[in-house]
This record gives structure tokens, C-alpha cells and sequence, in this order.
């Protein structure tokens, strides 16, 4: 059966903001389906939300709508579009829900639309607990015991069957929201009472534990000519009980005898016939008792998820470019296997390799939240690591993290140190905290195994307490038996080679041996070299070197010098990109955009372009995007490797964030050429004592500040600021530990921490400056001293909320022209100051009709993807012809542009999935994702955006005030308009009688602590539609907890900064004018200004 | 200490590693398998008489040997080659280690070495002939071994491995039919599948058998089963029974079986560059179009230009580079395939064949009876 040629154009949705659960890993697949189609002659429309994706790029589609994705907005688009099918099975659950409820809207009927790659029976069937339940006692397969529950009642009557612990599953939710693991009724009913309101049906699964036993996941593909494949098998190392996406993961599966494989690869090929996913991948998940083999069905997903992202760079299959050829009639013999490009991929990949996947968790930023793991998804990225054995991939994955840690341990960041010297109490103790702690799952137990072994546990005593197979824990052992012999030998000196050797093969970094042997990371490395102990490459292939790779898909090893990298390559024209690791909130996909849009630009331009990267969900990591991919850690040891065999002529570390640019200066020194801003200069940007007398040079105006290195000085620096001051550590992304400080309590507090941190690490001062507005201005500069601002925004709430998570619009509306002037100015001057060829992004604050420089960035930021597609120019692109030796005049960007629409970014929040964290925005970034919304009007792109963001923007009802004395001068204007605009207000004490005082209705309702009915009752009785809270200081925190954690839990909008409340009643004022449009950004950008 | 072991090829290519399983050398043809499960029952399949076999993926034996899991009576390897060899084992119905097992037979292990250059080499250069050491030799006695050895091609492997007296299997229940298996080095699944489908008894026999051998059980349908090595000094016999039983009794052939039968047919044989063994190889099904994902171990083929006209109908055919995967004899009842239904280790997809053998023996039988 061929490519369908009825078909002419397929609308593919989107999945919208990054947020837990739900990743980069649908830009890979979105980008790998808009290529594929496109290549057969479809007409590709897109719908996503996300500004920062790849997919959106409006080179990718033949029209691309950055447009909340709601049934609502895609129904705008299909009338609009008429497109001829939908494919819904490439942005996750967000796509999959959308086209459920577009297909109950009747929508598909009314436009002629075809549902491809999956039908709403398949999706129902699969995703309805009930249907999945039926379908699997058709086939004979074992689910967990247990049943549906649709009221408390329900669920007190399941439970007596099923036991504690219980697992809990609202069904119809993505990441697991809402699930949990009750272990008493008091966690059972909370759990329960979550759930029933979590899930768009109300419906929750209850189940027999199966805690402890072991996980595995197969990756499936079916063609409409019903031929099945297993890409990928994918073995648990955490067992059931904690969210596969918070488990480290292996691949293949290794403690399945031929005899269980085959018995889980016939289930699998039965449920993707009963569940009638009739063309492209699925995942199913079992569970297994590791006494007695009982096997269980856990769930399907009739789509591409984050663990075919993960197979497809496991096993070098292309699931989502595969799944969306499958979806428009080819069969899987039609579709030749990239690859090899002899055979076809009708076929099950064979890896020769053993794949890692470490989980990337984000609790350092949540404090509060409960850092147990469960079945709710907690983490916000992940890395994937390639060895020959299990030990060398799981040591190279931990390595990788950018968490400060080299391995498993043994890297000078111990936790715990064991040693000989312990005495025998000590011992007993550790033991015993160790064994509470491994016990219940938590995001550092990997670390806490080695240390249980170094105290003389036993594998099967981690195995009761772990539940983790024995197989893995002795892997682990082997490591730590392999550290024990380097202690042993105590120096580098008496080290030999082959144990040298042995410990590469393990994995052992340069550090790690270092530490070990009492040596520097550059003595081992240049013992291991005078040993002429160097890594291989070897090629991802899917065969296991059974047939010739024609793509180069490589990592490292230590095993015989046989290199499998192209003796055709052309150093002289070779450029490596280093990509941006791990998600983690602070550096996200953005950065990934630029990696691949600098790689992009420079394939084009005739270079041979090499990424480095091993996020496993990201496009940079599609080995169609470059000439040569390194899936590797972003290391120094690991890039210098790299360099070795590559020899480029030049390296871009501007844009993968803060990962690489740690690295630009050790490979300078080690004779590495950086393409673009020197690294220096991003040095000298980013120390303090340096960025002031580069400021003081230029003449641009400074927020008062100093840097501290120890507790007095702080005190000192702050009591001659005067407070509020803003204090963080030097060389931060993300915000990371920074804080507002009104006091010097609490100065000395935040300082002993973070010197208890690390101790070598200047603090940062600076006056706070108060009620400032915030700006963010991108550039680019040219090696011949050009500069062109490309976008100055405006951020919507004011100073003290991290500029990655504040909203911003583009154009900046209401700052007077002579400062608009003054910011460009100090930006060119700036970037020439530096030498910038490249990027350059800097913030500035106005406070009380001053300019400010906040800070200056000679590098890619988080704004370059939202500002590309705001203006219409691929800033990042740009940015890499400019380091090959492009002016901006040759490149034809040689003025600010103009937009002829306003764009706003609002951010996604994790709270929701972090149960027990505050959600409340302040100097640390938060957020995990943004969205885009594109308007004629100011307005009107903000409620889009709000809409994108997963929030209502409401039309009428009750709107709940609670503002602190600062802000009530403000209030009775914008309450004065939410009552013009038919709202109703209800206030706290203070509030109202302010309101009141002003003229303006406004009821009194009891804080939490003053009696009941209070604010909260009302917010749970779905009486108030819309909160404004800004907050009021310590004394009353935690009655604002309250509120603001029941408008988390009720998804009722909550404005914590009054500048976000105006914009959101500008957004309702607009939207009740007239209704929203939609528009592609192809035809934003086709008018006069593009 | 580690003992080292060796493994040295003909054209002079070795690789150095540990020393696990008997301590021997032993030489043979040297080949490699992808299966990412199931080294005990490829290690137990006789159709690896004679070779040394080098798994791809790294950690082999990390589940240990289950008693049941047995293709024959004991491995057939006469060496084996792996990344890493698990020390301990991990699975609930496992009863030894890969170790101790290999020991206890006989087998010499060499673990440590770098198996993707062992599989790129015989990909490049082919299947070749090479000893495994881990008793001490040094590379130099190891190659002296080889200077004799003239490798497994044009001997008769199956008549060394096939059972020398005949034996019955029983279904569970009543049996339908009664089966001869002519062993040619037959898996334990083939004899099971075919009980249990039928249901049947199974009479399997020697690969010496003649037909009228055969033609004594009364059987309703006769199998040819798998077996190691070189198909035409096989033939060199087995192809006069298939001939002489050819429209009288309904017949499979399965790897070695569909060879012989391909030889009576009057096709030609051919080795393999370095052969299909492993557990995802690709076969299209030319008469409902279906892709089967199959199980395959062979280092020689059929050539399907080589049968007199007419004389057969390809059936199948192996997606990854064309060659001939199954077909049915023209107006005969017999089919045969290159690949392996049974499985044992390897996917399920092809398991139909036994029906469909047991469709055929029905058909003829109606039309027997009429």
C-alpha cells in the first residue's frame, strides 16, 4: 500500500508547553512528522503553542500557528485551513486529549476531516481504563487487580479488595497528574479526592501494589497492512512504584530470558491488534513478578511518548518520522531503514550497546515539595548515556546530570564518606539512616546504593529494601569493587595501565579516577594518554554491525582502537555545536533551538556541522540534523576526546546555555578554537568586579552592589545599600539561589547557606530595585562592529520576579522613546565593548525614570526563539553565519525591526505536579515551559497566551482581591474596570475597605484564620472564578498559602503581581470586544515589515 | 587473576579476552549472532555444530540457565564469544549459571572482547574459520591448530548430530496425526510445536533414513527439520527420501530441511557471505503481503534462480537482501522455509507454518479419500 494520495494537507497538533511530563521530546517528534510529510508532497499545517520548539520554526510547515491549543482554537484553524486529515499522535497527551474532544465536538464530521494514525476507538479504547480493561480480559492478559471508581464510595469499596498500599490513577491525565501511592486512608482519601477531580471523566483506576516488582516497556509499530514491529525493549531499574519517566531505564531489557521476552513481545503485538491502533507506534508497559513471573499489562499509549523518543535514539530507529510515513498508507517494507539504506525498517533493531536513561529532577528549586518519588512524574528532563556495558552507560549518564556529579560518587561531592576510619557506631548508624532512606524512592537513591555497599550491605538486603533486580545491584557493586581496588593503590603513580584501563571501560571519569588516586583530572588525563588510553567511536546502527551504517551516530568506548568514525571528513571545515544537556528549569528547549538552528544555518552553508549533546528528547539529538552526532557527555574530558578525533576548525558554545560555556575557557586553553565571542568576554560579563568596570567604561548606569565572600562582608555590603538588596551566587542560570532580602536576619540566613554550599563561590549584592520595570533586549553583532537589536521586551511583572519567568510582550508599549533610545545605545555598546560576534542578550531595569543595566549576556538566551518568531527572522541562524565570518549587512539584517503584531510569552508553572511546593513566583526561576500568543491588540495576545498557558480566561463571575498595602493605591483602578466589566468582587478586610474607601463594591470575606465561610471555602465551592493576591509579607504567609494552593488545586487563574492582573483584565476587556482570530505565522510575517 | 583467552581467525585477526566455561581450543567457522535474548537455546541448538559463536550484545548470561529452556541435549557450540559474561544471574525460574554450565559440557568461553569489531570484521571479510583458546595456548599454537582445519563445508554435519535411533513424542491428549521428523539436528520446539498443534505424535528419526524408513511409520506428514552446516553432503542422501517422498506424504522443510528438499528439487546451494543469525530478520510473506519478523541461523542458502522452471513457488522471501526465505513445491503437498517458526529463541510471527503444514496434511487427506 503506497503513500495516499487523497490526502492532500494534515493539520499535526503540537503539544504545547514544556511541562513535567511532557517534554522536548514532541518537538523531536513534531519535526521528524513535518519532514517526513513534507518530503512526500503534503501540505503540513501546524498548530503549537510553544514559541520555543523547533517545529515551529515556519521553515518546518507550509503553515504554522502558534495558538493555544484548545478545541476552540483548532476548530478556527481547521475552518480556516480545510485540511484534508489530522494527526494526533505526535504531540502526547495534549494532542491526543485535543482531538478527542474536537472529535466530541463533532468537528471532524462538520469539515471532512480524517483522523491518521490513530481513530478515537483506538485512543478511547486505550485510554479509558474500563475499555483497556476489557480489551486485555479479551486477550487473556493479567492486569493489576483492582477497579474504576467514580465517587469516594466507589473507591472505600475497591479498596477493601485491593489492600495497602494502593495505587490510584485518575484516568485521561498526562504524567500520572493526580495519581498516587496511598499507603493509609488518611493519603488514600486525599489521593482519591485529587484524582476524581484531576480527570477530565472523573474517573479514578484503584489497584492492587504491585510496588517492587520489576518494570519493563516495549515499543511498538503497526502498519495499516497490520505488520507489527518491536523497536525497543526498556527494563526498569527502579521497580514499579515510581513513574517510569522518574525511573533510570535501560535498554534492552537484560534480566529476560528468551522464554519471558517472547511471552511479553506476543502480548504486545495482541494489544496493538485488540486496541486497533492501525498504523505507528505505541507503547505498552507490564509489570513483573520478579518470584514467580506473573506478568501484568500496566498501560498502552497509542501514540509517540517520551519512551519512543528514547527508543528512537536508542536504537537509531526513527519511530515518529516512521509513525507518521505509516500514517499516510506506506507499509513498513515501503520505508527503507535510514540507516542502513539497504534494508527496510520492517525489521527489529538489534543494539550492541547498552542504553541508560537518567531521570533529571529540579527539587533543589522546590525546597518544599515532597521529594518522595511515586507514580506522579516529578522530573524535568533527562539524559541518555551510550556504553558497552551497562556500568560504563550508567557512570557516563550519571557524569552528565549537571549536577555537579562525575559518576556514581567518588568525585569529591560525596554525601557521605565512608572510609576505614569510621568506627563501628558510626557505621551502625549510617547504615541504619541508609536503610530508611532507600526504603522509600527518592531522586538520589542511586547514590545512597554505592554508599550501602561501601558500608557492607549486601545485594540481597538492597534488594529487600530496593526492590531493584540483583543483576543491577551487582553492576553497581562492580563499580564499587573497582573503586575500593583504585583506593587500594592509593596513587597514580603505582596505578597500572590495565587497571587504568579497566576503570575507563567502567566508566570512571578523569576526575573520578582522580579523586580516587589523590591526582588532578589533568594528571590522569595525561597518564591515560601517555598510556595511549583514548575512547573509540562507535556507530549507533540499529543491526549491531550486521550491515553497513551509512549515518553517523556515534559514542564512546574503551575497547580496541577500531574507530568507526568517516576517514572523509574535512577538519578545515568541520564546526561542532555543544549542545545543551538535560532539560532543567532554567535551560530548557530553547537553548536546543539554537543548537539546532546554528547547525542548521551552517549545513547550509557548506560546513560540516557535529553536535554534542545526549538529551535524548531533543531535535539536536536527531542525527538527521547534523553530519556527524556525538551522543556524549558535555564534559571537558568528553569534548577534549571529541576535539581530538575531530580537530575543527571551530567550536560554538553560545548556544546550549550555561553547559558549554563552562566549557569555553578549558578548551580555549587547551588550544580549542571558539567560534564567536571570545570566551573572556563571557567571562568578564559574568564576574561582578569586571561588569562594573565595563559598565563604568561605557558609561551605563549600574544598580549599587558589591561581592561578598564571607558572612560580614555581606553585612556590610547590604547595610551600606541599604535594604531590600538582591543577593545570588556568581555564574548562575536560572536564577538559581537567588533571593530579595529586606532584612539582615535573613541575610545572614541565606549567606550561611550558600557559603555551606560552596564555600569558593562569591555572593553577588545589589540594591533591589523596587517597583522597576523590566526590560530584555536581544542583539546581534558582527566581527566588523556591527550591532542590530533584533527585539527589546517588555516584561509584565516588575523587578523581582526572574525574567524567565515573568511574562513579556514584544513590542515594548509605554516606555518613553528617549530610553528606548538610551537601551540601544548602551547594547551596541556593550557588545562591541566585548567583541560580541554572535548573541548578545542583556536586561535592563527602569526605576523611577532611570535606566539600569541589569545584567549582560554575550550569548544565546532563553527570548532568541520567542523573539525569531515574534520578528520573523531566524536570530539564532544569523548568530552562526556571523561566527563563520558573515556581516550582518551580508546576511540583509541591518535594522531593528518592526513587528506588526504584539507577542506575548507566558510561562507554565510545575506546582501543580509538585505537590507541597509554594506557588509563588519570586527571583529563583520556576517555570518549565512557555507559550506564545500573537494578537493585533496587546490584549488580545494575552489572553491567547493565558489560553496556551492551560488557564481560563474568565468572562463573568466573582473575582476574590487580596493585595498588600504597596499596591492598594493601584487596586481601585483595575478593580474599578474587572466592575465595569461585570465582575463581582470579594476582598479580605483590608482589601475591601480600601476598595470601598475608593468607591468600588467589594464584599468582605473572612481570611482563612478569621471564621468560616473564608476565603478558601469559597474558592473550593467553585464560587470564585479569577484571584488576585500579591504578597503581603511574612506575617501573614501562610493564610496566602492557602488561597493560593486551593487555586492550584481548583485551576482557578491566580495573579500574584498586580501587573500581571492588568494584563490579564486587558485580556478580558479585549476578548469581550470581539472574538479572537487565528493566524499563521507565515502570514504575520508576509506583510511589508518581513 | 584473569586467564587469558583468544580468539584467532584464519586470515590472522585476534582478539585477546578472559578466560570462562571449559578450558580447550577448539577450532571451527567463526560466526556471530544478534539475538539480544536466548544464548541458551542457541548455544543447545544443533545447527551451530562446528562454529564458534560471538554474541553482539555486551552482557550475555545475565539470567542464567533454566533447565527447560534446552534446544537438544546439550550445547552444540564449540566455542563462545561475548562482551561480558554475567557474574551472577538474575531470574526466577533460572537453575545454573552460563559458567559452570558451559564447563560441565565442555564448551570454551572467552569474555571481555570487543564483539563489534569480531562482527564488523566477518561482515567485511565473512564467515571464516578461526579457534578459540582460553587453556593456555598462545596465539602462535592456536594458529597452528587452524593450519589443518579445512573448516565445516562438504562435511555432514547433521549425520554427526542427528539421533542415531528413532524416539517418539506424545501430545498431550490424543494425537490427530502422526509426524515423522527426519533429524537433521532438530530443535527440541520443532518436535513440541508439532505435538502440541496437531495434536500429534512424532516419530523423529535419523537423518539416515530412507524413505521407505520413513513410509514404515505410516506417517501423515513428514517434517524435515533444521540442521548444521553444509546442505549438499546432506543432500549427497537425504535428497533421494525427499524424492521418493514427495506427493506421496505431505512435507516441511525448516532451514537445513528446506535446503535438502531445495537440492531434490534440483536447485543449487550457496554460502553465505558471514549468513543470517539472529532474532529480526525481515521475511515477506508473498501471498498475504505480511512481514514476518523471524528467527534465522543459516550460513548457506538456496539460490531461487537455480530450480527448474516451474518446479516451485517462492514464497517467501528475506527483506534485507532478497534472498530465498520459503517455498511451496508446485502441485506437491510441500512447503519449506529457510527460517525458523519454531523460534526458540526468537519471535513467534512465523508459527502459523505449523498449521498451515497441518492444513495441508488435512487437504490431502480429504483428497486421498476421495
Amino acid at each position: 500500500m503506497p503513500c495516499r494520495r487523497d490526502i492532500e494537507s494534515i493539520l499535526i497538533i503540537g503539544s504545547g508547553p514544556i511541562v513535567i511530563g511532557q517534554a522536548c521530546e514532541f518537538d523531536y517528534s513534531g519535526t521528524q512528522a513535518c519532514k517526513a510529510l513534507r518530503a512526500d508532497g503534503f501540505k503540513v499545517i501546524l498548530i503549537n503553542s510553544n514559541p520555543a520548539t523547533v517545529m515551529t520554526d515556519p521553515s518546518l510547515a507550509d503553515r504554522t500557528y502558534i495558538e493555544p491549543i484548545t478545541a476552540e482554537a483548532v476548530e478556527k484553524i481547521i475552518a480556516r485551513e480545510r485540511p484534508s486529515a489530522l494527526l494526533p499522535t505526535m504531540g502526547g497527551q495534549t494532542a491526543l486529549n485535543c482531538a478527542v474532544e474536537l472529535g466530541k465536538r463533532g468537528v471532524f464530521e462538520k469539515y471532512g476531516v480524517e483522523l491518521i494514525g490513530a481513530n478515537l476507538e483506538a485512543i478511547n479504547k486505550a485510554e479509558d481504563r474500563s475499555l483497556f480493561k476489557k480489551a486485555m480480559d479479551k486477550l487473556g492478559l493479567e492486569m493489576p487487580r483492582g477497579g474504576f471508581a467514580y465517587s469516594m464510595e466507589d473507591a472505600e469499596r475497591l479498596v477493601a479488595q485491593t489492600g495497602f498500599p494502593a495505587i490510584i490513577r485518575p484516568s485521561f491525565t498526562m504524567g500520572g497528574t493526580g495519581g498516587g501511592i496511598a499507603y493509609n486512608r488518611e493519603e488514600f482519601e486525599r489521593i482519591v479526592d485529587w484524582g476524581l477531580r484531576n480527570s477530565p471523566v472523573g474517573e479514578v483506576l484503584l489497584e492492587e501494589s504491585i510496588i517492587g516488582w520489576k518494570e519493563y516497556e516495549l515499543e511498538v509499530m503497526r502498519d495499516l497492512q497490520d505488520n507489527v514491529v518491536i523497536v525497543c525493549s526498556i527494563e526498569n531499574f527502579d521497580p514499579m512504584g515510581v513513574h517510569t519517566g522518574d525511573s533510570i531505564t535501560v535498554a534492552p531489557a537484560q534480566t529476560l530470558s528468551d522464554f519471558e521476552y517472547q511471552r511479553m513481545r506476543d502480548s504486545a503485538l495482541a494489544i496493538i491488534r485488540e486496541i486497533g491502533v492501525d498504523s505507528g507506534g505505541s507503547n505498552i508497559q507490564y509489570g513483573v513478578n520478579p518470584r514467580t513471573g506473573r506478568m501484568v499489562v500496566i498501560e498502552a499509549n497509542p501514540r509517540v511518548s517520551r519512551s519512543s523518543a528514547l527508543a528512537s535514539k536508542a536504537t537509531g530507529f526513527p519511530i515518529a518520522h516512521i509513525a507518521a510515513k505509516l500514517a499516510v498508507g506506506y507499509r513498513l517494507d515501503e520505508i527503507p531503514n535510514a540507516i542502513t539504506k539497504k534494508t527496510p525498517a520492517a525489521f527489529e533493531p538489534s543494539i550492541d550497546y547498552v542504553v541508560t536513561k537518567i531521570p533529571r529532577w529540579a527539587f533543589e528549586k522546590f525546597p518544599d515539595a515532597d521529594h518522595t518519588l511515586g507514580t506522579q512524574m516529578k522530573s524535568v528532563g533527562e539524559v541518555m548515556s551510550i556504553g558497552r556495558t551497562f556500568r560504563e552507560s550508567l557512570q557516563k549518564g550519571l557524569a552528565s546530570l549537571e549536577q555537579g556529579r562525575h559518576g556514581l560518587g567518588a568525585d569529591g561531592h560525596d554525601e557521605i564518606e565512608v572510609d576505614s576510619s569510621l568506627g563501628p557506631e558510626t557505621r551502625a548508624d549510617l547504615v541504619r539512616m541508609i536503610r530508611e532512606r532507600l526504603s522509600r524512592p527518592r531522586s538520589d537513591n542511586i547514590f545512597f546504593l554505592r554508599h550501602a555497599l561501601r558500608l557492607g550491605m549486601t545485594v540481597p538486603e538492597l534488594r529487600e529494601y530496593t526492590g531493584i533486580d540483583p543483576w543491577f545491584l551487582d553492576q553497581v557493586l562492580q563499580l564499587v569493587e573497582r573503586e575500593e581496588h583504585l583506593r587500594s593503590v592509593a596513587t597514580l603513580e603505582k596505578l597500572e595501565d590495565e587497571d587504568l584501563r579497566l576503570a575507563k571501560r567502567d566508566g570512571f571519569t578523569d576526575i573520578q579516577i582522580g579523586h580516587l588516586l589523590g591526582a588532578s583530572e589533568q594528571q590522569v588525563r595525561s597518564r591515560r594518554l601517555s598510556a595511549g588510553l583514548s575512547p573509540v567511536y562507535k556507530a549507533v546502527d540499529t543491526c549491531a554491525a550486521e550491515f553497513e551504517a551509512k549515518t553517523p551516530y556515534y559514542y564512546s568506548t574503551y575497547e580496541s582502537d577500531e574507530t568507526e568514525l568517516p576517514d572523509d571528513s574535512d577538519p578545515n571545515k568541520t564546526v561542532v555545536i555543544l549542545g545543551s544537556g538535560p532539560n532543567r528549569i532554567g535551560q530548557g528547549i530553547e537553548f536546543d533551538y539554537c543548537c539546532v538552528h546554528g547547525a542548521l544555518a551552517l549545513r547550509e552553508a557548506g560546513f560540516e556541522t557535529v553536535m554534542v549533546n545526549l538529551n535524548p528528547e531533543t531535535v539536536s539529538t536527531d542525527y538527521d540534523m547534523v553530519d556527524r552526532l556525538y551522543f556524549e557527555p558535555l564534559t571537558l574530558e568528553s569534548a577534549l576526546e571529541i576535539m581530538r578525533v575531530e580537530q575543527p576548525m571551530g567550536v560554538i558554545v553560545q548556544f546550549g546555555g550555561q553547559t558549554p560555556l563552562k566549557l569555553a575557557l578549558p578548551l580555549k586553553e587547551a588550544g580549542v578554537p571558539i567560534l564567536g565571542t571570545p570566551p573572556e568576554s563571557i567571562d568578564r560579563a559574568e564576574d561582578r568586579d569586571e561588569f562594573l568596570d565595563l559598565a563604568k567604561k561605557i558609561g551605563a548606569r549600574v544598580p549599587h552592589g558589591g561581592t561578598a565572600l564571607d558572612l560580614e562582608a555581606a553585612v556590610a555590603i547590604a547595610g551600606e545599600l541599604g535594604y531590600p538588596v538582591l543577593v545570588r551566587p556568581s555564574y548562575v542560570l536560572g536564577g538559581r539561589g537567588m533571593a530579595i532580602v529586606y532584612e539582615e536576619q535573613r541575610l545572614r540566613h541565606y549567606m550561611r547557606d550558600a557559603l555551606d554550599l560552596d564555600p569558593s563561590r562569591p555572593v553577588l549584592i545589589d540594591k533591589f530595585l523596587e517597583n522597576a520595570d523590566e526590560i530584555d533586549v536581544d542583539c546581534l553583532a558582527d566581527q566588523h562592529g556591527n550591532v542590530v537589536v533584533a527585539a527589546i521586551m517588555q516584561h509584565i511583572e516588575q523587578a523581582g520576579i526572574h525574567s524567565g519567568d515573568s511574562s513579556c510582550v514584544l513590542p515594548a508599549y509605554g516606555v518613553a522613546d528617549e530610553l528606548m533610545d538610551e537601551m540601544r545605545e548602551t547594547v551596541r555598546n556593550f557588545a562591541i565593548e566585548l567583541g560580541v560576534v554572535g548573541l548578545m542578550n542583556t536586561q535592563f531595569a527602569i526605576h523611577q525614570g532611570q535606566l539600569y543595566t541589569l545584567e549582560v549576556n554575550p550569548r544565546a538566551s532563553r527570548t532568541v526563539p520567542f523573539v525569531s518568531k515574534a520578528i520573523g527572522v531566524p536570530l539564532a541562524k544569523l548568530a552562526s553565519l556571523l561566527m563563520i565570518g558573515k556581516s550582518l549587512p551580508e546576511l540583509g539584517f541591518s535594522s531593528e525591526p518592526v513587528p506588526n503584531m504584539f507577542s506575548v510569552k507566558k510561562v507554565v508553572l510545575p506546582f501543580r505536579k509538585l505537590s507541597g511546593s509554594d506557588p509563588l513566583l519570586g527571583p529563583e526561576m520556576k517555570s518549565t515551559g512557555e507559550v506564545m500568543g500573537i494578537a493585533p491588540s496587546f490584549g488580545q495576545a494575552f489572553a491567547k497566551a493565558t489560553m496556551a498557558g492551560g488557564e481560563t480566561v474568565p468572562r463573568d463571575g466573582t473575582v476574590f482581591v487580596s493585595v498588600n498595602d504597596a499596591d492598594k493605591q493601584r487596586l481601585p483602578d483595575l478593580a474599578g474596570r474587572l466592575v465595569e466589566l461585570g465582575f463581582e468582587l470579594i476582598g479580605t478586610s483590608g482589601t475591601a475597605a480600601a476598595l470601598n474607601a475608593a468607591g468600588i463594591p467589594c464584599e468582605t470575606v473572612f481570611k482563612v484564620n478569621e471564621g468560616r465561610p473564608n476565603v478558601v471555602d469559597r474558592v473550593k465551592n467553585n464560587e470564585v472564578k479569577l484571584i488576585v493576591n500579591t504578597p503581603m509579607g511574612r506575617s501573614s504567609r501562610f493564610d496566602e498559602r492557602a488561597i493560593r494552593m486551593a487555586a492550584l488545586r481548583y485551576n482557578i487563574p491566580c495573579l500574584t503581581t498586580l501587573a500581571a492582573a492588568e494584563a490579564m483584565v486587558t485580556g478580558i476587556a479585549a476578548l469581550g470586544e470581539h472574538d479572537y482570530e487565528v493566524l499563521s505565522v507565515q502570514e504575520w510575517h508576509a506583510g511589508p515589515s518581513a | 587473576m584473569a586467564e587469558p583467552a583468544y580468539l584467532v581467525l584464519e586470515d590472522g585477526r585476534f582478539w585477546r579476552g578472559t578466560a570462562f566455561g571449559a578450558r580447550a581450543a577448539r577450532t571451527a567457522e567463526v560466526v556471530f549472532n544478534t539475538s539480544m535474548t536466548g544464548y541458551q537455546e542457541i548455544l543447545t541448538d544443533p545447527s551451530y555444530a562446528e562454529q564458534i559463536v560471538t554474541m553482539t550484545v555486551p552482557h550475555v548470561g545475565n539470567y542464567g540457565i533454566t533447565k527447560g529452556d534446552d534446544e537438544s541435549a546439550r550445547p552444540h557450540v564449540n566455542g563462545f564469544v561475548v562482551r561480558e559474561l554475567s557474574r551472577v544471574y538474575s531470574n526466577y525460574r533460572a537453575d545454573d549459571d552460563l559458567d559452570s554450565y558451559l564447563k560441565r559440557h565442555g564448551v570454551p568461553g572467552i569474555s571481555g572482547v570487543d564483539t563489534r569489531s569480531v562482527t564488523r570484521h566477518i561482515r567485511s571479510k565473512g564467515a571464516m574459520r578461526g579457534v578459540i583458546g582460553n587453556n593456555g595456548s598462545t596465539v602462535e599454537e592456536l594458529q597452528e591448530l587452524l593450519v589443518d582445519y579445512e573448516g565445516l563445508s562438504g562435511q555432514d554435519l547433521a549425520g554427526r548430530v542427528s539421533c542415531r535411533l528413532p524416539y517418539e513424542l506424545q501430545p498431550e491428549g490424543e494425537a490427530a496425526f502422526h509426524i515423522v521428523a527426519v533429524d537433521f539436528g532438530m530443535k527440541r520446539n520443532i518436535g513440541r510445536l508439532l505435538a502440541g498443534r496437531g495434536p500429534a505424535r512424532v516419530t523423529v528419526v535419523p537423518a539416515h533414513s530412507t524413505a521407505a524408513d520413513i513410509l514404515a511409520h505410516r506417517p501423515d506428514g513428514v517434517m524435515l527439520s533444521n540442521g548444521p552446516g553444509d546442505p549438499e553432503p546432506v543432500a549427497a542422501y537425504a535428497a533421494q527420501m525427499i524424492r521418493e517422498l514427495l506427493g506421496k506424504v505431505p512435507m516441511m522443510g525448516i532451514c537445513m530441511g528446506m535446503q535438502v528438499m531445495g537440492v531434490a528439487l534440483g536447485g543449487k546451494t550457496y554460502k553465505l557471505k558471514f549468513g543470517h543469525r539472529g532474532g529480526n530478520q525481515p521475511v515477506k510473506n508473498l501471498r498475504n503481503e505480511v512481514v514476518e519478523i523471524t528467527a534465522q541461523n543459516h550460513g548457506f542458502a538456496l539460490d531461487s534462480e537455480s530450480f527448474p522452471e516451474g518446479s516451485v513457488e517462492v514464497t517467501h522471501v528475506n527483506l534485507n537482501d532478497g534472498t530465498l526465505a520459503g517455498y511451496a513445491v508446485s502441485g506437491k503437498p510441500a512447503f519449506a522455509v529457510q527460517y525458523h517458526p519454531e523460534a526458540s529463541p526468537g519471535p513467534h510471527d512465523a508459527a502459523y507454518l505449523f498449521d498451515d503444514f497441518y492444513d495441508m496434511i488435512r487437504s490431502f487427506q480429504a483428497r486421498s479419500a476421495t
